[in-house]
């Protein structure tokens, strides 16, 4: 009682003051505000934007926590130090010493991408005078799983100014933006600080270290962290199982490896209708397409092994769903439903070419064996065109009611 | 030609407080008040001044705009207080009734009547503001004829009166009404029922519908859609069934009789029920009276929760409501309210709320919004609960930012602001998407016409 009406009193006290957005934003946090309907329904649903975002972070946390061991089990396994796991439950996955180096390299990530998001929000909506709005709250959550592991935390600060503003706040905030913020984050990190992004010693906690060790003349073994994709786009063998990629113990960024909790993540957000399962699904659809298409060049012997193309082309087309990140962009970046398409049927076709651009992408582009979130982030600039010739369907249906009723 | 409709589309929200059904009288109220505000878009030109003594059905105001448009007196008594607002508009006319209640005689109407003396019959003694028309969902303009007219016998909307019971031994009257009404249209008269127990469902001069599914199944502006969508130029006429009741005893007595039952529902109320009132009396007789407590935080609702208006105590009955709706307000903060699992609420989520559990549960709701005013976000939900064949957010964003040729594009034409109380009330960024409708209608009415 005496919590609640002591920030009552504050509230009121800071009503119509600058301050006031950034009070509220704590308040509403703690309690949900007293407010009424005044015209039009009486009564509301229970659910608020705080309670959707909410959902999706709860969704992400599996993945979370498995990257922050992941993220240890892969640094002491490329150092030699621990046996592999033999699979989910593996002996030398779930261990504290692994825990300790994700919560030690993982964390951080996490408190400068909400530190610095969540400021730079509080301080536009103080200027411009509106709430504070939750959606950094799920991208806040999003950056750190999608970024390698060893990322300088600068950097990642000067990417989350810069997609927080670019990506949303110009364009007027949550709601409004054009370009998933997390993506335009990422997409900022990659065009800016490619070798932290890319290449196949970032995504191992130490290789970079060591590599500049070696660099200065001591003597060590170099740490091949080595993703799949990068494996299969320089056509050499692939060192892990399907098992391994479907239970995520193989490096790549932090949150993305394991297609289980991946998997899980989406049944959850499905069943919440929280996620629309429409894009989730049409995006696997589209991206088995492509890959079907691919498997098939191959199988006509249009493209020889001599070819630079060739090992991401004649990877199984299923097997592209576990390999990369297109189950975790399927799953946690198309669904946002600002920047996707808004319509039903504008969420298949959306979802569709999203899968289908994405491998793709992955398999054309040899220079960065990924193509997920450039896909994303080319459909989020579609989507409203999509849904206008959707709409249009709609439009035209109308106009002929009108015809045929004065012809 | 007859046509079932069913909808899958929806949302039956279900409240604890369904009146119970027995009708009672409703201890007479002294006081009867007409709001202009009820008829949206009239400007009030007053012929009954302060202390006037006036009989039932004698006239009060009429439309400035379209002066056969005319309003009457629900009862006769002396017009005691004429309530002004800013500019000297009228906000309301307070009329005292007398004790002994005496109605103006308009004269039986001889049925066989061609259509414009119908028109004039009705226009004449009152009973035009009964008849709405869409576009624009406004009183029909007597000079356009409609296409068709439309009539829902089947209420779906919550705590909503039922109309098999508020109608029984009516037939007569409603008859007379249609048959009326018939000859003002080339088309037909569409009347939607919910079952064959209904009075409506033997009418003849109509068209009936079966109509089932979650609400909106029973809102006219569904039947519409579903049935003869309204197109640019067209015009349709809907009636609301108690309405035809007042119409027909018109036709058939020559009386204006403003007698309604409506019910008084809500889980605020001790004893939810039917009472058979007036138009326009005041709420506090009823509401008060083994009913709702009267230092209790509630708010009374002259007609739904969903679309009707938030009454003060000594507020009256809405021209055009047979519901009197009583909830508790919700102004009070929760704890972690936007987080924790949710079971006492209705959600249409399964986000941490546990409503989908248990589908046939009663809930008590408030009125506390459960969140915060924020952009459109979410996609996808409205349509699940929208039946019409128009894209809902996508009309609320033309209307939000004026585009008129958008707006006429999407549909604007076959839409009232009660279409989109339930997307408004499923709506997870808590905008007020009747009113955003109510504006884009009087935008266009204003510019267009």
């Amino acid at each position: 009682m005496g919590l609640k009406s002591n920030l009552h009193n504050l509230k009121e006290k800071y009503k119509g003051k600058k301050m006031a957005p950034a009070f509220n934003a704590l308040h509403t946090f703690l309690y949900l505000p007293n407010e009424t309907t005044h015209n039009g329904t009486h009564i509301k649903v229970a659910d608020d934007l705080k309670r959707t975002m909410n959902t999706v972070i709860m969704a992400l946390v599996p993945c979370l926590i498995f990257g922050m061991f992941n993220a240890g089990y892969q640094h002491y396994l490329a150092l030699g130090e621990i046996e592999a796991s033999s699979g989910f439950l593996g002996s030398t996955f779930w261990t504290w010493d692994n825990l300790v180096v994700g919560l030690w390299q993982v964390l951080p990530l996490v408190i400068v991408s909400y530190g610095v998001g969540l400021a730079v929000e509080f301080l536009f909506a103080v200027i411009k005078g509106h709430e504070v709005e939750e959606g950094y709250l799920v991208t806040g959550m999003l950056v750190p799983l999608i970024v390698p592991v060893d990322i300088p935390l600068w950097m990642l600060a000067v990417a989350v100014v810069f997609g927080v503003v670019i990506g949303k706040e110009v364009f007027g905030g949550t709601g409004m933006n054009i370009l998933n913020p997390a993506l335009t984050i990422r997409a900022f990190l990659f065009f800016a600080y490619p070798t932290w992004m890319s290449g196949d010693k970032v995504w191992v906690h130490g290789a970079v270290e060591r590599d500049q060790m070696i660099a200065a003349g001591e003597n060590l073994d170099a740490i091949s962290g080595e993703t799949i994709l990068g494996a299969y786009a320089q056509n050499n063998s692939v060192a892990y199982d399907y098992w391994d990629m479907f239970w995520g113990i193989i490096p790549g960024s932090v949150g993305e490896t394991s297609k289980f909790l991946i998997i899980i993540g989406a049944l959850f957000l499905i069943f919440t209708k929280i996620g629309s399962w429409r894009i989730i699904v049409s995006t696997l659809i589209g991206a088995l397409v492509m890959g079907l298409i691919f498997n098939g060049v191959v199988d006509m012997g249009w493209i020889g092994d001599s070819s630079k193309f060739y090992g991401l082309m004649s990877v199984p087309f299923w097997q592209h769903l576990i390999i990369g990140s297109i189950l975790f962009g399927a799953v946690y970046m198309a669904t946002d439903p600002v920047t996707a398409s808004q319509t039903n049927k504008g969420k298949w076709i959306y979802g569709f070419l999203i899968g289908f651009i994405s491998i793709m992408i992955r398999v054309f582009n040899p220079a960065y064996p990924e193509g997920v979130f450039l896909a994303i982030l080319l459909m989020n600039v579609f989507a409203p065109t999509i849904d206008h010739y959707v709409v249009q369907g709609n439009v035209k249906r109308r106009m002929k009611r009108l015809k045929v009723k004065t012809a | 030609m007859s046509k079932d409709i069913k909808i899958k589309k929806g949302l039956d929200i279900k409240l604890v407080g369904e009146a119970e059904k027995s009708v009672e009288q409703a201890i007479i109220s002294n006081f009867c008040t007409i709001r202009p505000e009820d008829f949206h878009g009239v400007i009030p030109k007053l012929v009954a001044k302060e202390g006037a003594s006036l009989k039932a059905g004698e006239v009060i105001f009429y439309d400035k705009s379209n002066e056969a448009v005319q309003f009457v007196s629900p009862v006769s008594g002396t017009v005691i207080e004429v309530l002004r607002g800013p500019k000297r508009r009228i906000d309301a006319v307070k009329i005292q009734a007398d004790k002994e209640q005496s109605y103006k005689d308009y004269g039986k109407f001889n049925m066989n009547s061609d259509a414009e003396t119908t028109k004039a019959h009705l226009l004449a003694s009152g009973c035009w503001p009964f008849i709405k028309q869409r576009p624009y969902d406004v009183i029909a303009n007597p000079e356009k004829s409609p296409k068709a007219i439309f009539i829902s016998g089947y209420a779906t909307a919550p705590l909503a009166a039922d109309l098999d019971f508020v109608l029984q031994g009516k037939e007569a009257q409603l008859q007379a009404a249609i048959s009326a009404l018939a000859k003002l249209t080339e088309g037909q008269v569409h009347v939607s029922v919910g079952s064959n127990n209904s009075p409506l469902a033997n009418m003849s001069d109509a068209t009936i519908h079966k109509v089932s599914g979650p609400h909106p199944a029973g809102n006219v502006g569904t039947h519409i859609n579903k049935i003869d969508p309204v197109n640019k130029g067209e015009v349709v006429w809907t009636v609301s069934a108690q309405d035809l009741v007042i119409i027909g005893e018109l036709l058939l007595t020559g009386k204006f009789n403003a007698e309604r039952i409506v019910a008084l529902a809500g889980s605020s109320v001790k004893k939810p029920r039917y009472f058979k009132t007036k138009i326009g009396s005041e709420v506090a007789t009823m509401v008060y009276d083994n009913g709702v407590d009267k230092d209790g935080n509630d708010r009374i609702i002259s007609g739904n929760v969903l679309s009707g208006k938030q009454l003060k105590p000594d507020g009256s009955l809405g021209y055009y409501d047979n519901l009197i709706s009583v909830i508790p307000e919700g102004d009070d903060y929760e704890f972690f309210g936007w987080n924790k699992p949710v079971f006492n609420k209705i959600s249409t989520s399964r986000a941490l709320t546990f409503s989908w559990l248990n589908p046939k549960k009663k809930y008590d709701l408030n009125t506390n919004t459960n969140g915060e005013h924020r952009a459109f976000v979410t996609t996808g939900t409205y349509e699940q609960v929208f039946p019409l064949d128009i894209y809902p957010m996508q009309i609320l964003k033309a209307c939000m930012y004026e585009d008129l040729d958008e707006m006429e594009a999407l549909g604007m034409y076959e839409v009232a602001p009660e279409d989109f109380a339930l997307t408004e009330f499923v709506c997870v960024s808590k905008q007020p998407h009747q009113d955003i409708i109510r504006k884009g209608l009087d935008l266009m009415l204003k510019e267009i016409g």
